[in-house]
């Protein structure tokens, strides 16, 4: 009896605490708008005005809210891979140079690809796969790299960024540029017959939306209801005790580099695809960054993630309409980033404050 | 359990998106901003008539700069025209965006996105102000042929360029600037101390390249010509930052191209770039006693501030051209054509009919402005620099002995020309 009355106890605080983070959380996404707010009011803007312009920029049209679901798609991919690595204590900052490899190889495949008379339908799926495989290889290196040579997985992906990010460039202006052009525009555009379609006056290719769909009930699935989500918990929460109980955490890390690099490939052969339709030095879209912020903001939980995802991709689409305020629309990004300060700041102040009771 | 889960997720998923675009849904019956017409005029997308036939109603202009507004170079001589347009044709309504660029942080969605998005915004005429777009402009206008569509600097409607895509609701317009860089060449060759003329360049495509050339042509003649020296002597030196203005970590950083250039002998920088950091570094140099000059480049006002340092700028007039065009798209007499719009040899300056124009700088000495208003009159009366003998960097011949070049080979010019030094391609 009494183990159950300690049981009830615990659930009770349990709940009780669930409530107390969303509060917390709460409380930070107030602080976050009232700080834009006063941000806003100095540059001579209406808050309100400017809440309800990115609303309306976000959702006023289906253009505008199949733009928001197309940019949906692409951050919530990189948050789901990112998931993984979190999940198993890593810090996968080299998401954004996974994404830009992706979008590497996937160009490179159709390059490859372009001249022969495979059907259109198998070369974008090749395409995938190539970009897939980029994605992979980018991101086994810091996997590899803390495995055996010690570095600490955020160095080896903050380089490796840069490394990805100047391999574009390198194609943009050398091999991959456009006869007799050298720009940032970026290189040629893939055929036609190789675009995926949008949805009739839409924004938004089908196809993209059912993967990111798969993509995050494979995670959800994967990190909340198999052994293998709860052995790479396990590493997350101590690896040196989970390499013990006999997990073979080196195993487990590359695995989750590897799906996370793998989903990092999938988003960045969507952007060649669906969006930019060429390699640009920026191919990355900032998205493998936004992923970790979108992670860290929902305790990398997946199914809040995929929600979190959609808030920050109306934010990003939202914000163009502030500038037919006259307002800048880097203002979007000022709100973003006071969010993530607050949430990691409230969060911070509520493990003290448990810590010291 | 997991199968609860995952509805669990589905549903809020569901839930979310429902709730978001329901409270969006009464929106649109608001006027959103001061400058977007409200949403009670026309849906253009869907009641336009054909690009061939008159829209019913006045102009609405949507606008998508690459840069902002106030660049004092590209983008703010667009900008600065649409209050002629305004001027010209009362009603005329403008919905513009800034910084609309390739990875542009301040836009997610692509220009041909925007642009449909202002249509819903009721905008019946789009102008894609920059080279950056132009694949962008082709497929916004492919997939709205009742959207009149204006792309500066493309040929996509130029039936004898290279590049032609049937479209009947596009329409090329571009001042002919060949004529503003040489008079800027000339300026800068009669200015230098050192025979070092530096030229800052954009990205490397056919445009830029005849631009660099043609600023190349003008140095060399009045370097030639007014100052009877031997072109041997004069260094003609272009460095390609490759975009139109600093993207940090992509571009080259103009700053220090033109720091570069004036460090090592070259006193005279010629921008050809959207924006004015070699004019900004002209001056900074010269507060700290060196003898350097600069030229910027596309906007009226550009020297502002730096007078001191610039001897000048070649700038595009781009108004009057439009304000023809979106006549003619109201009147229903719109034809898909590729206009460049020459200088007014009457007056290079007027801004009611010269589509190119050069303003002198205060850096530029008495007896130099009055060797470039020589110069400019010579070609008003007909003077052809893009005349053989003329050979291409690589040595090749590019025109023969007293070949005059067609458009098509001035538009198109594959290298650079002998004489100047620097990436070709």
């Amino acid at each position: 009896m009494s183990v159950e009355l300690r049981y009830s106890r615990s659930a009770r605080s349990l709940k009780k605490s669930a409530w107390v983070n969303v509060g917390i959380r709460l409380s930070a996404i107030i602080m976050a708008l009232l700080f834009t707010s006063v941000i806003l009011l100095i540059a001579k803007a209406n808050p309100l005005q400017a809440y309800k312009s990115i609303l309306h920029g976000a959702f006023g049209s289906t253009i505008k809210l199949t733009s928001v679901i197309a940019s949906w798609v692409p951050l919530v991919i990189a948050t789901s891979g990112l998931l993984f690595t979190f999940t198993a204590g890593l810090w996968n900052i080299g998401m954004e140079g996974q994404i830009i490899m992706g979008s590497v190889f996937a160009v490179g495949a159709f390059r490859f690809l372009d001249d022969t008379s495979l059907a259109p339908a198998l070369v974008i799926t090749l395409a995938f796969v190539a970009g897939a495989v980029g994605g992979i290889l980018w991101a086994l290196l810091p996997g590899l790299m803390k495995i055996f040579g010690g570095v600490n997985e955020i160095f080896g992906g903050l380089g490796l960024n840069f490394v990805a990010k100047t391999v574009a460039i390198w194609l943009i202006f050398g091999p991959w540029k456009r006869p007799g052009v050298a720009s940032g525009s970026g290189t040629e555009w893939i055929d036609i017959q190789y675009r995926l379609p949008y949805l009739p006056g839409t924004n938004l290719s089908l196809t993209i939306l059912i993967i990111a769909v798969i993509i995050a009930i494979i995670t959800a699935v994967m990190l909340k209801g198999t052994h293998f989500g709860l052995r790479l918990k396990a590493i997350g929460k101590n690896d040196k005790a989970a390499y013990i109980l006999g997990v073979p955490t080196s195993r487990y890390f590359l695995l989750a580099f590897g799906i996370c690099g793998f989903f990092a490939g999938i988003a960045g052969s969507i952007l060649v695809t669906s969006k930019q339709y060429s390699l640009i030095p920026d191919a990355g879209f900032g998205y493998g960054f936004l992923g970790l912020l979108v992670a860290m903001l929902v305790n990398y939980h997946p199914i809040w993630s995929s929600v979190v995802a959609l808030f920050f991709a109306a934010l990003s689409i939202g914000n163009t309409e502030l500038q037919y305020m006259g307002l800048n629309s880097y203002f979007a990004g000022v709100l973003q980033g006071f969010l993530v300060l607050f949430v990691v700041l409230v969060d911070g102040v509520r493990k003290q404050l448990v810590k010291t009771r | 359990m997991f199968t609860k889960k995952l509805w669990l997720s589905l549903s809020v998923l569901l839930v979310a998106v429902l709730v978001l675009s329901a409270c969006a849904a009464p929106a649109p019956t608001e006027a959103p901003a001061p400058e977007v017409p409200a949403a009670t005029e026309a849906p253009a997308a869907t009641e336009a008539p054909a690009a061939t036939e008159a829209p019913a109603k006045a102009p609405v202009i949507g606008l998508l700069l690459i840069g902002p507004a106030n660049d004092a170079g590209w983008s703010q001589a667009h900008y600065e025209s649409m209050a002629y347009v305004k001027d010209k044709i009362p009603g005329t309504e403008l919905l513009y965006l800034e910084n609309v660029y390739t990875g542009s942080t301040s836009h997610t969605q692509t220009p041909a996105e925007l642009a449909a998005d202002m249509v819903t915004k009721g905008a019946n005429i789009i102008i894609f102000n920059s080279d950056d777009q132009k694949d962008n402009a082709i497929k916004f206008a492919q997939e709205h042929p009742d959207v009149f569509v204006i792309h500066p600097s493309g040929d996509a409607a130029w039936k004898e360029g290279k590049n032609y895509a049937n479209l009947p609701n596009m329409k090329n317009i571009m001042g002919e600037m060949e004529y503003g860089k040489m008079i800027a060449g000339c300026a800068a060759a009669l200015t230098t101390q050192t025979g070092k003329i530096g030229f800052l360049g954009p990205l490397i495509n056919e445009e830029t390249r005849r631009f660099a050339a043609s600023a190349y042509l003008g140095a060399k003649y009045c370097w030639e010509n007014y100052l009877q020296k031997d072109p041997a002597d004069l260094e003609f030196k272009v460095t390609w930052i490759g975009f139109w203005f600093n993207i940090p970590g992509v571009t080259l950083d103009p700053t220090q191209v033109s720091d570069d250039f004036y460090n090592t002998g070259y006193d005279v920088v010629i921008s050809s770039i959207d924006t004015t950091e070699a004019l900004v570094e002209a001056k900074r140099l010269a507060a700290d006693g060196k003898k350097v000059w600069a030229v910027p480049y596309d906007y009226y006002g550009a020297c502002e501030g730096a007078q001191e340092v610039c001897l000048g700028v070649e700038y595009f007039n781009w108004g009057f051209a439009y304000v023809d065009a979106i006549k003619s798209a109201m009147d229903g007499t719109w034809k898909s054509s590729f206009e460049l719009v020459p200088p007014d040899w009457k007056d290079i300056n007027n801004p009611d009919t010269s589509g190119v124009g050069f303003i002198k700088g205060g850096g530029l000495s008495a007896e130099n402005a009055a060797k470039v208003d020589q110069f400019i009159a010579e070609l008003g009366a007909g003077l052809n620099l893009w005349k053989g003998p003329l050979n291409l960097q690589d040595g090749t011949v590019y025109l023969a002995d007293g070949e005059v070049a067609t458009i098509q080979q001035i538009w198109y010019l594959p290298k650079l020309l002998e004489g100047m030094e620097g990436q070709s391609e």
